[in-house]
């Protein structure tokens, strides 16, 4: 695992925290090959190998904004746990909202983790640095189904 | 998120050892963390539902879930968490010495939270409990706890 290439799903609309995750990953951890889904529709064809992503790789990790356009996040969470295939991809929240009603919806469908997203550059550096070094470094990933 | 900043960590485990040591790593890595003891699964789920002796436990904010329990196996004890409408939100971390791929698997189609190998060395194994506190008590945000006393 550690030699191995690490595919990690950003669903993200936002460019500017694309923008940074991509940096802060290619620092962290040169195995990490970072994909990109802008909404959540992109996000499901792109775990379904659907269209476009007839060759796309099965994520180690997913990390998943919430507010999203044309499919929600917790829709997309939804989808992730509900498919027997899917269900045992680490799904981790990172979102802007703090509302306990997101965190606790969020948990009961089954995210593995709920992170907010800080505003401060730095601080925002930091936890996906921490992310990539906890989940895709100290956990144990389920394999089953890695192609 | 934790009440008062305590932060109350369930420790399912039955080797004494290992429970000494996460102790120890706990301590030495953050002042806040209560760790609560269950050395068995029995008592893990009588804790969590406050049963006889543990009436007065607190709901904790995150379990940390050995898997080979006496009298209940971690596997029965993270079904009745996650199947429990009041438990389920809690986050709970597999830590086991099992690599066993079918194992990982399973916990996490079981819906475990994270799962983690526990090192065999010493200063791997400190390691691994001050990032479990720097990850899941200090950067993840964790559901208020729903059970007041």
């Amino acid at each position: 695992m550690t030699e191995a290439i690490k595919d990690v799903l950003l669903v993200e609309d936002s460019p500017g925290d694309v923008r940074l995750a991509q940096e802060v990953f290619r620092d962290a951890d040169e195995a990490v090959r970072l994909h990109v889904a802008m909404d959540g529709v992109e996000a499901v064809a792109f775990l379904r190998q659907q269209g476009e992503y007839a060759n796309a790789p099965r994520p180690d990790v997913i990390l998943l904004d919430l507010n999203l356009p044309k499919m929600d996040g917790r829709q997309v969470l939804h989808h992730i746990k509900e498919d027997e295939a899917l269900k045992t991809i680490p799904t981790v929240i990172l979102t802007t909202s703090a509302a306990e009603a997101d965190i606790v919806k969020s948990y009961e469908l089954h995210a593995n983790c709920y992170l907010t997203k800080p505003v401060q550059l730095e601080a925002f550096e930091a936890l996906v640095k921490s992310v990539s070094d906890f989940w895709l470094t100290k956990v144990k990933l389920p394999i089953e189904g890695k192609s | 998120m934790a009440l008062n900043g305590i932060k109350q960590v369930l420790l399912v485990e039955d080797s004494p050892g290992d429970v000494r040591l996460t102790q120890e790593a706990f301590r030495a890595a953050d002042e806040s963390v209560r760790l609560h003891v269950a050395s068995d699964g029995v008592d893990a789920v009588a804790f969590l539902r406050q049963e006889g002796v543990y009436a007065d436990a607190p709901r904790p904010d995150v379990i940390l879930l050995d898997l080979n329990l006496p009298r209940m196996d971690g596997r029965e004890v993270l079904v009745l968490i996650k199947s429990d409408a009041s438990l389920k939100t809690i986050p709970t971390v597999i830590l086991t010495t099992s690599d066993a791929s079918a194992d990982i698997a399973k916990v996490y189609e079981m819906q475990a939270n994270c799962y983690l190998r526990k090192p065999g060395e010493l200063d791997a194994f400190e390691a691994l409990v001050k990032s479990i506190n720097d990850f899941w008590l200090t950067k993840a945000i964790l559901p208020e706890r729903a059970r007041e006393p």
